[in-house]
């Protein structure tokens, strides 16, 4: 019994940073119907982002998400303004390629600037744990991935719910000529919902640099576990986000408990093909 | 500057990629008058109004809102400067409650201020409205979406709006019961275009009445002074 509540205490844990990973890759696909292809890679480079200030700097890690968040917003908000919005609405295809070059440019970027070494960013948390039992022992690192990807999750739900350009967006995602007929701005009102989406992908990208070790490409592995996160809750719930991360997260390690660090992936994957297969628009899904 | 004018539309040409969709089409509406637009299907009516409203552009000719060029603007412009439309299809946000429908109706930021102002005055014209504010919009019947379109259309605090087919798909005493409630909103001095293909309903309720066949004014004149001969001809185009 001990056995099994190691994996899923870390799972649920886990899960929160899934979640916080998924959830503006889960927001642009619902919204703007893109599949930011980039995401991963743009997580990473505010990973890369927050080593520069730390080692320029010198400044604690935490510190540099007064800097990262910003600049990931920016990033964001170009990125859709100057790239996403000029091929949008036309058909399918475009709006992909482009991100996907992105994709590619980013990680030779970062290849090119940072060198193919490993980097993780230094907390001093790497290792502390807090001390339940002797079977049971929750990593501070996970805690606090847990912690700030339900805060983040949170302020987002009421930034949708209660705010103007929230609203909008989710207008926008409904129907969008009937939006612009309310005078929203459109495309304007779409780089800012890529500037919010790139700004949790920063967020999670300084809490990935805190909690593992990241290279040049590791963002597709990110954006595959943010795609499985996304497809299991279902398009547009927060709510479900954050459940679905967990799960996605409870299932590797329980496959990487039991099978061997070799199948986590799989395991992962098995469980986003059971709910593919059972509710193809995902658990909480409305779209 | 024409004064007295709050929308004139003159010889516009519209395209979709290669259809020429309207032709050389000149409306007008008065200040605090309802005008109505007749049509068969196709005969270019939506056309109009979404040219109107700014989300196609003409290709040639000039729309004038109070005496300002607005041809060309985008929708964001023109419904700060006062115009509002009622899309054909209702169009209401599916996955917003009545409530948040209504308030992305004063989005723009000149109709932020009065929001609330603006909210008791369409309860007071649709008090079913209050009633299912908590709702989503998708689980409302026909004749209160098209009720929640008219509302939120009415949010901005336009001062013309552009009504597309609003008796579409309704029951008659739905209908009747709209128009009631147009006439209302009319009263308080906001200018009302009406796209219609009910030509009775329409023209009674218009002070002035364009027919519009294959992209072209075929047809114009006040109710009284159309026979229903002549528009009948003009509708069908026989």
């Amino acid at each position: 019994m001990e056995d099994i509540l190691q994996p899923i205490v870390n799972g649920i844990l886990l899960g929160g940073l899934y979640a916080i990973i998924a959830i503006g890759l889960s927001t642009i696909m619902g919204i703007v119907k893109v599949m930011n292809f980039a995401h991963g890679d743009l997580m990473i480079l505010s990973s890369y982002l927050s080593l520069v200030f730390i080692t320029r700097l010198g400044v604690n890690p935490f510190l540099t998400f007064f800097g990262v968040i910003p600049l990931a917003y920016g990033i964001g908000y170009f990125y859709q303004r100057s790239l996403l919005n000029r091929v949008l609405g036309k058909e399918m295809d475009p709006p992909l390629i482009v991100a996907f070059g992105v994709s590619i440019i980013l990680q030779n970027l970062l290849l090119l600037v940072f060198t193919p070494d490993a980097q993780t960013l230094m907390t001093g948390l790497g290792l502390k744990t807090i001390h339940i039992t002797d079977d049971l022992k929750i990593p501070v690192n996970y805690l606090l991935d847990f912690l700030i990807g339900l805060v983040v999750i949170f302020f987002l739900y009421l930034f949708f719910q209660k705010s103007y350009l929230g609203r909008a967006i989710r207008a926008a995602s409904d129907d969008e000529i009937a939006a612009k007929l309310m005078g929203v701005n459109t495309k304007n009102v779409y780089a800012h919902a890529m500037g919010i989406s790139i700004m949790t992908a920063g967020i999670a990208g300084i809490l990935v640099g805190m909690t593992f070790t990241f290279y040049p490409h590791t963002g597709s592995q990110y954006l595959f576990i943010a795609f499985g996160v996304a497809i299991i809750a279902g398009l547009g719930s927060m709510k479900g986000t954050f459940v679905a991360g967990i799960i996605l997260a409870v299932a590797q390690l329980f496959g990487g408990h039991f099978l061997g660090p070799g199948y986590q992936m799989i395991s992962g994957h098995m469980v986003l093909l059971i709910v593919l297969l059972v509710k193809p628009k995902g658990i909480f899904g409305t779209v | 500057m024409s004064k007295g004018l709050a929308l004139k539309v003159t010889g516009i040409d519209v395209y979709y990629k290669d259809f020429h969709a309207l032709w050389k089409v000149s409306v007008e509406a008065k200040e605090g008058e309802i005008v109505s637009v007749i049509g068969a299907n196709g005969a270019g009516k939506s056309t109009l109004l979404s040219t109107v409203s700014g989300i196609l552009a003409p290709a040639a000719g000039t729309i004038e809102f109070f005496g300002e060029r607005i041809d060309g603007l985008p929708p964001h412009d023109t419904v700060a400067r006062g115009l509002s439309m009622v899309p054909e299809g209702r169009r209401i946000f599916p996955r917003l409650t009545v409530y948040e429908n209504l308030v992305m109706g004063s989005y723009s930021p000149r109709s932020r201020a009065k929001r609330n102002e603006a909210l008791a005055k369409i309860f007071d014209l649709f008090p079913v409205l209050k009633a299912r504010g908590e709702q989503m919009g998708n689980t409302l019947s026909g004749g209160e979406q098209q009720m929640l379109a008219i509302g939120r259309a009415l949010m901005s605090g336009p001062k013309l709006i552009l009504c597309d087919e609003i008796s579409l798909g309704l029951a008659p005493l739905i209908i009747k019961g709209i128009y009631r409630e147009l006439r209302r909103i009319n009263e308080q001095g906001i200018t009302i275009v009406l796209v219609e293909q009910d030509i009775k309903r329409s023209l009674k309720a218009a002070g002035y009445a364009y027919i519009l066949l294959q992209g072209k004014v075929v047809l114009e004149g006040t109710p009284s002074s159309l026979n229903e001969e002549e528009v009948r001809k003009a509708y069908f185009g026989v």
